[in-house]
């Protein structure tokens, strides 16, 4: 009889405890990031300058946003960072993947040299190529002093290569990253596939190009998916290389968002951009999980 | 065909060389240049090695360089950062294995739906939540605090925490727990004696991750932090934009490599731990 009523206790206990101690995270992530979306967005429809101000402003800040100048370098600036951060960090490191899968020596040494820069920040990232890349001081004089006396590098102070500065250093510190997931990727391919191929007379680059890299399909993507939610979240690495400059030519939605919403006293504005950022990550990241849990719920 | 494989090692092995140096070459950079004088930088280049080493320009970075108006180094910089990211990674890496514990093995009606609720948060662009946090801190006198960039980490965190022990915890089999009921455990019980001892990769590979990213965050920093606040992303970012003395690089590059010292530590001691956090934080992007 008691050990009925023991297990009754712990029947209640057992069906209320786990909500019970899901509960705050529960609650932090509706308020928090749910809620606070859903206020951003008002906010971006009403007049907030400075001090936020509830009064409707209807799509008047969607208006000026589409018609900032400002806001389509930065827009325009992304498309040719993502495109070139994420082709190139892509190709180095499915390079470096199939190079490491060649039963290496010292591969171990390797992979940590390949993988450090992830542990670093951007702004130490930034603070870094800035110095290298500065005209005068960096990698100009030590072209000249080389013997490349007409060789100039002024990417970093002009206007219009100064985005390409940020995809030098966001490729140097995010390469290694693919490298890992594609060589994770590698390892789980049966040898066999690619002994028979061989046996066949199929040359290793053929055999990597036909059959190994199709295979890796899903790796591919998901890193495509990694590699396009850095470049649109990309912040830091912008402020401390470029600081957005020179003028707002290497500005990027985010550092355009910080910017009005922080240090020009345009709440509205910056509400209005930050939505569309999260639009913009919507429409990746949504078709992504909907055919993710598909296929999941195929298997 | 000898020959030809012969070849074909030189070129793996040569391009995986070249890449190594490319890795390597910024940190080389940095180091020489840290440890030369202002004089020396001027008439050497990137690559040349220091003459006359001396270590002036770290004790400058780290306790005399001017950032804006103020000049006592990065040290209290460094301290914040030591301050915020002991607590925000306590915190949040303690949330996550409680829920990764009840999302895996002890599911109940409507779990899967908060599950898909925090994870959903791992996506989000942060600035969406800038601007009504902000408010938020500001409402509840934790604007510019301390207390205020913890608390935004450890809701931030969470999405990421959460989805790793979920995952590692699933692993583990019903069967364990269910023999543990029948000995009549609870829910604590079970945690703190089963699962809990079981855990300690998964804890490793939170605790890494967790520490990289808060100590390299700079976004929360630079917009809620104040002036007795700021962690060492914006300390460092500060001194070397600083635009009111003469640019000088020895100070940056010792005032860099300061920042990045502590991660760059557990990278060399956890390196394993660290990848493993990466590529499991690859499934959820």
């Amino acid at each position: 009889m008691s050990h009925t009523t023991q297990s009754a206790h712990y029947g209640f206990a057992e069906r209320w405890l786990p909500r019970l101690v899901l509960a705050p995270s529960f609650l932090l992530s509706l308020v928090f990031i749910y809620g606070f979306i859903a206020w951003n967005g008002y906010l971006s429809f009403t007049r907030s300058r400075i001090l936020p101000n509830y009064e409707s402003a209807g799509l008047s800040q969607y208006e000026a946003l589409f018609a900032s100048e400002r806001w389509w370098t930065a827009v325009q600036n992304l498309g040719i960072f993502g495109v070139l951060f994420i082709g190139g960090a892509m190709a180095v490191g499915i390079f470096l993947a199939v190079m490491l899968d060649q039963k290496i020596r010292a591969e171990g040494v390797l992979r940590t040299i390949y993988l450090y820069p992830l542990a670093l920040s951007f702004i130490v990232t930034g603070t870094a190529w800035k110095w290298m890349l500065n005209p005068g001081l960096g990698l100009e004089k030590l072209l000249h002093d080389w013997g490349f006396a007409s060789f100039t590098f002024d990417w970093l102070v002009n206007p219009d290569y100064s985005i390409y500065t940020v995809v030098i250093a966001a490729m140097w510190q995010s390469s290694g990253f693919v490298m890992a997931l594609f060589l994770a990727g590698l390892r789980g391919i049966d040898d066999s596939i690619i002994k028979a191929a061989q046996i066949d007379g199929a040359s290793l680059p053929r055999i990597y190009w036909r059959i190994v890299l199709p295979a890796l399909r899903p790796v591919f993507f998901s890193t495509l998916m990694i590699l396009a939610h850095i470049a649109i979240k990309s912040f830091d690495l912008v402020m401390a290389l470029t600081g957005g400059g020179p003028g707002f030519s290497s500005d990027l939605p985010a550092t355009f968002m910080y910017q009005m919403a922080f240090t020009r006293g345009q709440m509205g504005l910056g509400a209005a951009s930050a939505m569309m950022m999260l639009a913009t990550v919507a429409a990746l990241v949504v078709p992504y999980l909907y055919s993710e849990l598909r296929s999941k719920r195929r298997d | 065909m000898i020959e030809q494989n012969r070849f074909w090692r030189i070129v793996v092995y040569g391009s995986l060389l070249i890449a190594a140096v490319y890795y390597l070459l910024p940190l080389y950079v940095m180091f020489t240049t840290s440890l030369k004088g202002m004089e020396e930088i001027r008439n050497g280049n990137l690559l040349s090695l220091p003459l006359d080493i001396s270590l002036a320009a770290w004790q400058k970075a780290w306790s005399s360089a001017c950032t804006g108006v103020d000049c006592s180094g990065l040290q209290p910089y460094f301290w914040n950062s030591v301050l915020m990211v002991v607590p925000a990674v306590a915190i949040s890496t303690a949330l996550g294995a409680i829920n990764g514990y009840v999302l895996s093995k002890w599911q109940f009606r409507g779990s899967e739906i908060v599950f898909g609720m925090i994870l959903f948060g791992v996506f989000i662009p942060f600035q969406v939540l800038l601007l009504p946090m902000a408010q938020t801190l500001g409402l509840f006198g934790m604007a510019s605090s301390i207390p205020g960039l913890v608390f935004v980490h450890v809701v931030c965190g969470l999405a990421s925490t959460t989805l790793f022990f979920r995952n590692y915890y699933v692993g583990i089999p019903d069967e364990l727990i269910k023999a543990a009921r029948l000995d009549g455990a609870g829910f604590w019980r079970i945690f703190l004696r089963i699962i809990l001892p079981m855990s300690t990769p998964i804890l490793t590979v939170t605790v890494i991750w967790q520490f990289t990213q808060i100590w390299n965050d700079f976004l929360f920093g630079v917009v809620f932090s104040g002036l007795d606040s700021r962690p060492i992303t914006v300390g460092l970012n500060n001194l070397a934009n600083t635009t009111t003395s003469v640019k000088e690089y020895n100070v940056d590059m010792a005032a860099a490599l300061i920042a990045a010292l502590p991660t760059i530590i557990v990278y060399v001691l956890a390196g394993k731990y660290f990848v493993r956090g990466l590529t499991a934080g690859a499934v959820k992007g």
